[in-house]
């Protein structure tokens, strides 16, 4: 049994080492292929920091939009009864069973100006595609569904007699979130803004198709990266990349942490009640 | 009707502001595109979804798909079974890392894919001494919906594998089965179900990935180009009608596994709560 064990484990290192460790590594000795001056110089490039302004600025809306919808969306479907929930909650994953090319073509079908609103709009003097205002719809579709799901399951685990009692002793609606129900789901919270934002800041397919690579006025980090490639600037490429990669490294750091955290204190509120 | 809901303030506004963004950002949206696809001739719509560059990327991008399922299908199930059952050095190191194909942008694992694979990479010049070229082939692309789909694999596996008591595996050995029975009479038909779903999302994943496969394929027309790239490279000869159509096939695709997964699931938890509470 200790050959098939030490089999095992050298199969899975060898795996994930091949598949994961390996191209994550290639980034990191890529952008510093021509040394720390190139590395740094292709950072400081005035297209990268306007890159990495919309990505920031996108993120920051995408983010409060996935908390905001995902407190309302699992409130509605842990605390209460009511026909097609299921169907509900299949319609909070969709966005991550549509392919994103497809995300950014309704976008370009109902925005654009071949499109349904998009005439409209363009009157008003509004562009959406092609525009920030496209690439800020793209990055929310793709990412606000990650604090739903993580909130509906923690919520309907947890039950609602606390909010009751709360209730039944005269407390308002807006007291019970914020004194009962917000501090045992903050973790939870966390823990889905922590992959909205990962998401928000690198997602490709559904901003590429709604950006029009503007450069300097419609590029978010990750289409920069593209775009450098494409010109066969291979270092500017890997350092761009580099950053999002150290982003990554970030996002597992803190979710496995977190993780770590709700293990404990779950195995903790159990031998309370043991 | 409204008596047994529940018995907390909030219901109206919640559920309202749900379904309003619901309806808003993904109802009307991708029924708009069925709408627009439906307003094509039927004859143009068909020529369009069946002409030889449309056919071939379905066949490219199911084939890979399908490689990429099915290897994951083989190696996840290891990669969970060591990461839950074993304890090494490294071994939560190695846990977080499965999630990386999440984290990292599929732009960065495109080119890095492709960086390591190309015939002057670390992986792809060993691989070219052998003949073997896996940049800008399928078998490039397979690497990269391999690489993409892995989470899938064993994130669903992990929970089925922490469920299984050991005990039962013993069990099964004290009465006399070899290792190879255990393995097919008791933990294969307990964790078939995960698997299965793992397997299912791993496919949906890879039928709609752009970011990383787009470097590594080379996207030759009739060769390495997956359906949705067509549907980009439409849109960018401003072939609206084109990629309504071909965007409408890519998304029914993804209705069909949606409700196969959830069949799966459902399957599991009767499979799982056993006759008597069927």
């Amino acid at each position: 049994m200790i050959w098939a064990r030490r089999g095992l484990i050298a199969f899975t290192l060898l795996f994930l080492g091949l598949f994961l460790l390996v191209p994550l590594a290639s980034v990191l000795a890529e952008a510093l292929r021509k040394g720390a001056g190139a590395y740094f110089s292709a950072l400081a490039d005035p297209e990268a920091m306007s890159a990495i302004r919309l990505t920031l600025i996108s993120a920051a809306i995408a983010v409060p939009a996935s908390v905001l919808f995902g407190v309302s969306a699992a409130w509605a479907v842990a605390r209460f009864r009511f026909p097609g929930k299921s169907l509900l909650v299949t319609l909070i994953d969709l966005p991550f069973a549509v392919s994103p090319v497809v995300a950014g073509l309704v976008l370009v079908l109902v925005f654009g100006m071949q499109g349904w609103l998009g005439p409209a709009l363009s009157r008003l003097g509004v562009r959406v595609i092609f525009a920030v205002p496209g690439i800020i719809l793209a990055t929310i579709f793709v990412s606000f569904p990650f604090v739903a799901r993580g909130l509906i399951p923690l919520m309907q685990e947890q039950g609602d007699e606390e909010e009751q009692a709360a209730m039944l002793l005269g407390a308002s609606g807006w007291q019970i979130f914020w004194r009962i129900t917000m501090p045992k789901i903050r973790w939870g919270i966390l823990y889905g803004v922590i992959l909205c934002s990962a998401r928000a800041m690198g997602e490709f397919g559904a901003v590429s198709v709604v950006s029009g690579h503007i450069r300097g006025k419609t590029n978010t980090i990750p289409l920069h990266v593209e775009i450098l490639y494409n010109e066969y600037n291979f270092v500017g490429s890997f350092a761009v990349a580099s950053l999002l990669v150290l982003v990554a490294i970030g996002t597992l750091a803190a979710k496995s942490g977190l993780e770590w955290k709700l293990r404990r204190d779950l195995r903790k509120s159990q031998e309370e009640s043991a | 009707m409204f008596a047994k809901r529940g018995v907390l303030p909030g219901f109206g506004l919640t559920f309202g502001f749900t379904v309003l963004w619901l309806s808003a950002l993904v109802l009307v949206p991708l029924s708009f595109l069925f709408l627009r696809a439906a307003s094509l001739s039927w004859p143009e719509f068909v020529r369009t979804v069946t002409e030889p560059r449309a056919l071939a990327s379905y066949r490219v991008t199911l084939f890979t798909s399908l490689a990429a399922a099915t290897l994951n299908a083989l190696a996840g199930p290891v990669v969970a079974w060591t990461l839950v059952r074993f304890d090494f050095p490294g071994r939560r190191l190695l846990d977080a890392i499965v999630d990386l194909p999440f984290a990292l942008p599929t732009a960065v694992s495109g080119i890095a894919l492709t960086a390591v694979y190309a015939k002057n990479g670390w992986i792809g010049s060993w691989l070219d001494k052998f003949g073997v070229a896996v940049a800008f082939t399928p078998i490039g692309i397979i690497v990269a919906l391999t690489f993409i789909g892995l989470p899938f694999v064993v994130r669903t596996l992990q929970p089925a594998i922490e469920d299984l008591d050991p005990s039962v595996e013993e069990a099964a050995g004290i009465l006399g089965a070899s290792p190879w029975q255990t393995f097919r009479r008791v933990i294969a038909p307990a964790l078939l179900p995960s698997l299965l779903t793992g397997f299912a999302l791993a496919f949906a994943r890879a039928l709609g990935e752009y970011g990383s496969v787009i470097f590594i394929s080379g996207n030759m027309p009739l060769k390495t180009e997956i359906t949705p790239l067509l549907i980009v490279n439409k849109l960018e000869q401003f072939d609206y009608a084109g990629a309504t159509a071909i965007g409408a096939v890519q998304l029914t695709a993804s209705f069909l596994l949606l409700f196969a997964i959830n069949g799966i699931q459902w399957w599991a938890a009767r499979k799982t709560a056993g006759p008597e509470n069927a």
